[in-house]
């Protein structure tokens, strides 16, 4: 693997983070995070359908006309998304049912149209695919890290195993109710901005 | 007619969808440093939810479910897993649509709501309201109500922020929280104050 290609499949984890620096894709990476579980298969879902849009439209991207391209990748993404949608409901009920309409979700998701549209329009496809599964990458680790707390202090968990005891259980940890709210995560997620910004001062904003 | 006014309550205030649901986040975070924008941006929501949500609740009873093709003669097909896709090709064309005719016959309007209607295609409010829809498998009148009350709600909360972001535009946080972090723990409180509402 050259520098470039291992370029393109590590630089979004940090420096071009697509959730911390472009503020892509927020929606779902906020109401999905109060448990591992859930977080994680919806890390599975984007960074499969980020990879494999880029690769498809990579492949096409002589054969699209300018006109309706917006159009034709929404339909590749859409189609992908159907995919992993049934496939979700056919053989992980329960987590289909948890995530309702976030799957659905994906094909807004920013982080999806950004990459088609921004690197796979101008871009061979393994290229395209590799840039696809960083991006997936540095979305899954925001939303792992934002889990990670909100689970871990907020139920005494981590994937559903419990590692703090509750006092609910005769244990000695008092959960903090707080982090299972939605709200938390606008926080922890700005505290991640800062440490981010803080140890690559290039991507703070100009005052 | 109590029945319509709860769901509107609840869409508007405790379900709100930036605010609780997180949809429509980057539109709503890059579209609020001036409250001008962002009553334009709420506007352009409100009037598409309006139109789209009750559009695709059509659609899903009259051609997308089990049975519902029974009107033409076919009984047997279930075409739901199709829905994803033909619902944001719905919602593409009328953005379209929306475009062409208020750029015909309301050009003022056309000039305050004309850019961000292209913007709302992919932003996941609009597409998650109708999702909202499906899955509470609402009627076609109590989608009306929704889409009112789903997309007032958006506009309410896109202006709040903006008028918060005005005045924080004096205020001096930490180099690394400036712009993104700031306006993140802003939107944090304003949910915080919302969910007030649902007797928290």
């Amino acid at each position: 693997m050259d520098d470039r290609k291992r370029d393109l499949l590590l630089r979004s984890i940090i420096e071009r983070n697509p959730i911390a620096l472009l503020v892509l894709g927020i929606c779902s990476a906020l109401a999905v995070t109060s448990q591992m579980t859930t977080a994680f298969v919806m890390f599975i879902c984007v960074t499969l359908v980020v990879a494999f849009s880029s690769l498809t439209i990579s492949i096409v991207r002589y054969q699209i006309p300018n006109s309706v391209r917006i159009g034709i990748q929404i339909t590749v993404i859409a189609t992908l998304v159907i995919l992993v949608d049934q496939f979700l409901k056919a053989f992980y009920f329960d987590l289909s049912k948890q995530l309702s309409i976030y799957v659905g979700l994906i094909i807004t998701n920013c982080i999806v149209m950004g990459r088609a549209e921004g690197f796979a329009m101008s871009n061979p496809p393994v290229n395209s695919f590799l840039d696809g599964i960083g991006n997936g990458l540095g979305y899954g680790f925001v939303l792992m890290f934002v889990a990670f707390i909100r689970e871990l202090f907020g139920s005494g968990s981590l994937f559903g195993w419990e590692i703090f005891q509750l006092t609910t259980n005769g244990g000695w940890y008092e959960r903090n109710g707080f982090l299972l709210l939605p709200v938390s995560a606008f926080f922890l997620i700005a505290i991640l901005i800062w440490f981010l910004r803080t140890i690559d001062p290039v991507q703070q904003e100009k005052a | 007619m109590a029945h319509y006014f709860d769901i509107i309550f609840r869409s508007l205030f405790i379900e709100n969808l930036p605010l609780s649901f997180f949809l429509g986040m980057c539109t709503f975070l890059a579209i609020s440093k001036k409250v001008k924008s962002a009553v334009g941006l709420g506007a352009a929501v409100l009037v598409l939810m309006l139109i789209t949500v009750p559009i695709n609740n059509l659609l899903l009873n009259k051609v997308l479910k089990a049975g519902a093709l029974a009107w033409a003669g076919q009984p047997n097909i279930d075409l739901t897993f199709l829905g994803l896709l033909t619902y944001i090709g719905i919602i593409a064309a009328i953005v379209q649509i929306l475009e062409m005719v208020l750029d015909r016959f309301i050009p003022a309007l056309y000039n305050t709501l004309g850019i961000f209607l292209p913007l709302l295609t992919v932003n996941c409010a609009i597409l998650g309201g109708t999702l909202f829809m499906v899955e509470r498998d609402l009627a076609f009148g109590e989608s009306v109500a929704y889409g009112f009350g789903a997309g007032g709600g958006f506009f309410l909360a896109v202006v709040l922020l903006a008028g918060i972001r005005e005045k924080l535009e004096y205020a001096d946080p930490p180099a690394g929280l400036h712009g993104l972090g700031v306006t993140f723990i802003s939107a944090g409180l304003i949910a915080l104050a919302f969910m007030g509402l649902a007797g928290f």
